[in-house]
């Protein structure tokens, strides 16, 4: 079993503040971590590795040498081996683009470590938000794919997933090689272990760039190949508070809120 | 690809009984401003199975024409039969912007379709425009777990395609159902749909937690205290016929399951009154609700941020105003 | 001079300080408040390679350096002391003795266990009649030639609920006193052996801290740890490393109280201000933090001696005494300038100050941290 998983080195958006006078986001000592849902892909190929040993976890990412960091933390947790894509040319790559610059990555990654049985991503990386990269990898490399996965289970040469639904899980059987991607099961996912992390410490990540792609069209990466342009980003104009309630007793707060809702027929 | 029309596109999800979801109803109303705008017809894609009540309803909620693909292979909702289905209708007609709602399904869907027909998707869209200068469309959505919001254009590919947050439009009121209705025979091999789904398991509590279509949201956060503090929660929700919801912070100490998580890493709602409990309204938590038509927050700490967004906010203990508030409405349901 | 963790140690610090804030600080109140051992968190922490941070790897071990432990210990006891001496008694109390003295059977047998977590250590010395005058041990182990036989009781004995191995001391010869006193290792399921009452207790309450009672227990005669009747020494040196991590838990917690009073006070507003504004909250504050890193470098200071196979046994002591007294003083002053809220347990003050109050007692009252240090100093 041979499993690629994809992560994103993020800020810590619950550490994010807003500056009250120039209203921009302050990111200087905002800490960088691993993209809560990349863990959670992390920890389900894991929980795959812990009942199949010989299976092999690889973790590749694609931004600045600072997200070795965040493989780093990665083999400390439960991968094997690390790669890092980057370069110049993709900077400013909107999500179509990232991920042809991931698929065109994972084929040269599979050169080196084997053809991947499986592709797990987070659902959605916490800056951005967009929940497209895992499906565009797949469809880049025409692979199936489930989305919303929980858990992962290896059944031959099928892949079963739990997938959270609006009306509770799914389990999904996908044809490997394929992609899912996870989003927050009800278990934490792993803590690094000591030993790992003196590994990951030591361990040499090889950082691939264009010239190591060698059927990339870069005409499809970075900013010039991203069809989506950012035209404007500002910060949310904060509502202003409504009706403050503070009456003698909490009963009497309770009562002149049910009249003030019942005036204005919201209940 | 070109765009062979100016025609906007909603993709209108469906039920497995064949009626509409809400939100792509709900994407009908800005689809026909910005379609006025952008000088085309506004177009409904319904795909399912048996699919007549979607019809209807985007006929009746301001299509003025529904595309219908409807086969077996469509009742439950798959990746490759969906993106086959609506690639083929896209080369097809040539549409030049696309809605869909960003549901579950809408953001599995979205982006392979986008990626199989090589244009932008932008994700999770909270307000939508018609950009002056340059005619394309205007997709606004936050970022960075609802610190920043974006506005993103998509200038040189069509059709320019977003997926929306369920709840943040309202639908209009039914009209007379007068679209036209196209009909499309797009049939899936078996062999091309490349999952397959084995079971589902509902709810644990046999409880659908239907958050994104509720019009009524109790939710408890840290201040709730324990897995036991959601009684009076539930009272009041049940007092309402509302749905129950829940901070990450309770979620993550276990009190209550994920999938009444409300907020950045769960479910992104527009209920017409949501009711925040002991919920001290971090960002992430805002940047799932604050498109709620009416929120009170309920907590003892006058210095929550919560107060700051909420229309109606009580300063007090939850575990003695609940109760109260609890016997008022049923008093008044009786 | 060097007053920096290196790279490694930070890390394994970094790492733990993440695990403390998810899984250690949550629960603290609620082990203080209904006297529940963590024994998760043991679990938890043995996963990562916590619970024998500085034993050999070929041994269980993770294989860092003494320095880091402590610096483990100090990170534990800013989110939950409980959980700080679980570990300090565990790994200072059972694991060292063991891998000091034991020999390589034992160490296969236990140590490679106990580093790696899987089991949970213990140590008794301590008894009714036998507290700071530790020589007055009335718990005795008689030879019966291919085994021993213990008779007594401990008294006081961290982790003891849970713990799967315990070293004990007994008097093998009564009428050396001192001399007569040797070491075993007995295991939980030793025949004659049992974990009695706990103990109720003002701080550090989610600690196992019960009785051990002996009656005929049978101990195998290679469980002997150490020589015959060198087990007061076995104690003694065992006691004083146990001391720097004790130290340490005093440390984090007085860390903690600091931390957590700054934090109030900058939002607490009093006569129109924010009470960090006045200047008598300023100074307090700026009087205990400088308190608590003086304690901080003779506490580091010892545990680097230790490191480097340094005469230690004073260092440790002038650490443990200044630490824990610098606990004791700075969580009472805490509570103080936080007021009528801190008094109350929705906020963690007075487990603060209640825990802090332990560090003074075990491993050695700092009257006998005071001896210790006298006698290094030929005050005679």
């Amino acid at each position: 079993m041979n499993m690629l998983v994809c992560v994103k080195q993020v800020p810590d958006t619950t550490e994010i503040k807003i500056d009250p006078v120039k209203n921009t986001l302050i990111r200087e000592g905002v800490p960088s971590i691993v993209n809560p849902f990349d863990g959670y892909a992390l920890e389900a190929a894991a929980r795959i590795k812990d009942k199949d040993p010989s299976a092999k976890i690889v973790v590749l990412s694609m931004g600045p040498e600072q997200a070795k960091a965040a493989l780093k933390e990665c083999l400390a947790i439960a991968a094997d081996k690390a790669y890092l894509v980057s370069d110049r040319a993709f900077g400013g790559s909107d999500t179509l683009a990232t991920s042809y610059i991931i698929s065109e990555t994972i084929k040269k990654v599979e050169e080196l470590e084997g053809k991947f049985d499986v592709i797990f991503c987070g659902k959605q990386a916490i800056d951005g938000d967009t929940a497209q990269v895992g499906p565009e990898i797949a469809e880049h490399l025409n692979y199936p794919q489930v989305t919303y996965g929980l858990e992962a289970e290896v059944d031959g040469d099928v892949i079963k997933v739990k997938k959270e639904v609006e009306e509770g899980v799914e389990v999904i059987a996908a044809k490997m090689p394929a992609v899912v991607t996870f989003t927050k099961p009800a278990w934490d996912p792993r803590y690094p272990t000591i030993k790992r992390k003196m590994a990951a410490n030591r361990a040499e990540i090889p950082t691939l760039t264009a010239a190591d792609l060698p059927t990339i069209d870069l005409t499809h990466a970075g900013l010039k190949g991203s069809p989506t342009k950012v035209k404007k980003t500002f910060v949310p104009q904060k509502k202003t508070g409504g009706v403050k309630i503070k009456e003698e007793t909490a009963e009497d707060s309770a009562k002149k809120l049910f009249q003030l809702l019942s005036d204005a027929s919201i209940i | 690809m070109e765009a062979k029309t100016k025609d906007l596109w909603v993709f209108v999800e469906t039920n497995e009984d064949g009626t509409a979801k809400n939100v792509g109803i709900e994407l009908l109303t800005p689809g026909k401003m910005m379609a006025g705008k952008q000088g085309g017809a506004l177009v409904a894609v319904v795909i399912g199975s048996n699919v007549d009540a979607a019809v209807k309803a985007a006929s009746e909620h301001g299509a003025d024409k529904v595309i219908v693909v409807d086969g077996p292979e469509y009742a439950h909702y798959t990746t490759d039969a969906y993106t086959i289905a609506l690639c083929t209708l896209v080369e097809k007609y040539g549409p030049t912007s696309m809605l869909i709602g960003a549901t579950n399904n809408g953001r599995d869907l979205g982006p392979r379709v986008s990626c199989r027909l090589h244009t932008g998707l932008t994700a999770d869209c909270t307000a939508l425009d018609v950009d002056e200068e340059s005619g394309n469309v205007a997709w606004t959505r936050p970022a960075f777990g609802g610190n920043l919001m974006a506005t993103i254009l998509c200038p040189d590919h069509r059709p320019q395609i977003g997926t929306v947050r369920p709840g943040v439009f309202k639908k209009s009121d039914a009209g007379e159902a007068k679209a036209e209705i196209i009909k499309e025979d797009i049939h899936v091999d078996a062999a091309d749909i490349r999952t397959q789904v084995l079971e589902l398991i509902k709810e644990a509590d046999g409880e659908n937690v239907d958050l994104e279509g509720a019009e009524i949201i109790v939710s408890g956060g840290r201040g709730v205290g324990g897995p036991e503090g959601f009684e009076p929660v539930k009272a009041l929700a049940d007092a309402l016929g509302a749905t129950v919801g829940a901070s990450r912070a309770a979620v993550d100490a276990g009190w209550i399951a994920h999938a009444h998580q409300v907020g950045q890493t769960g479910k992104t709602v527009g209920p017409k009154l949501y009711i925040a409990c002991g919920i001290s309204g971090a960002i992430q938590h805002v940047a799932g609700m604050s498109g709620s038509d009416c929120i009170v927050a309920i907590n003892k700490d006058p210095e929550a941020p919560i107060f700051d967004i909420a229309d109606y906010g009580v300063v007090g203990n939850l575990f003695e105003v609940l109760p109260v508030l609890t016997e008022e409405v049923k008093k008044a349901r009786a | 001079m060097n007053f920096h963790f290196t790279p490694d140690e930070q890390d394994v610090l970094d790492m733990l300080h993440d695990f403390c804030v998810k899984e250690v600080a949550p629960i603290a109140a609620e082990i203080d408040e209904t006297e529940r051992f963590p024994e998760e968190t043991w679990h938890k922490l043995a996963e990562m390679g916590m619970m024998g941070v500085a034993y050999p790897e070929e041994y269980g071990g993770a294989g860092l350096s003494y320095v880091n432990y402590i610096g483990v210990c100090e990170e534990l006891a800013k989110h939950c002391a409980t959980t700080s001496v679980m570990v300090s008694a565990h790994s200072s109390l059972c694991c060292w003795p063991i891998a000091e003295y034991g020999t390589e059977e034992q160490k296969q047998k236990y140590l490679t266990k106990l580093a790696s977590g899987e089991w949970l250590g213990a140590f008794g010395l301590t008894e009714p009649g036998a507290g700071t005058d530790a020589a007055m041990q009335k718990t005795v182990a008689e030879d019966k030639g291919d085994h021993w036989v213990l008779n007594g009781s401990k008294i006081f004995i961290t982790n003891a609920g849970f713990a799967n191995v315990f070293v004990v001391f007994a008097m093998t010869d009564k009428s050396l006193g001192t001399k007569g006193i040797s070491a075993f290792i007995v295991e939980k399921d030793f025949p004659g052996f049992k974990v009695g009452a706990h103990e109720k207790k003002m701080g550090i309450r989610g600690s196992s801290t019960c009785e051990l009672v002996f009656e005929d227990c049978i101990v195998p005669k290679e469980n002997l740890l150490g020589e015959l009747n060198k087990g007061f020494k076995v104690a003694m040196t065992t006691l004083d490393g146990g001391r720097i991590g004790i130290g340490a838990q005093a440390l984090g917690i007085a860390q903690a109280a600091i931390d957590d009073t700054v934090k109030y006070t900058k939002e607490r507003v009093q006569f129109g201000k924010r009470i960090s504004q006045f200047q008598n909250t300023q100074f307090q504050l700026a009087d205990m933090q400088a308190k608590v890193d003086a304690a901080r470098l003779l506490i580091y200071r010892a545990a680097q001696a230790k490191q480097d196979h340094e005469p230690y046994s004073h260092l440790a002591a002038m650490g443990k005494l200044y630490a824990s007294e610098a606990a004791s003083d700075v969580t009472r002053r805490c509570l103080q300038l936080v007021g009528g809220y801190g008094y109350t347990r929705e906020y963690p003050f007075e487990r603060y100050m209640r825990d802090a109050k332990i560090t003074e007692i075990y491993e050695g009252t700092s009257e006998v941290q005071r001896m210790v240090i006298s006698g290094w100093m030929g005050v005679k």
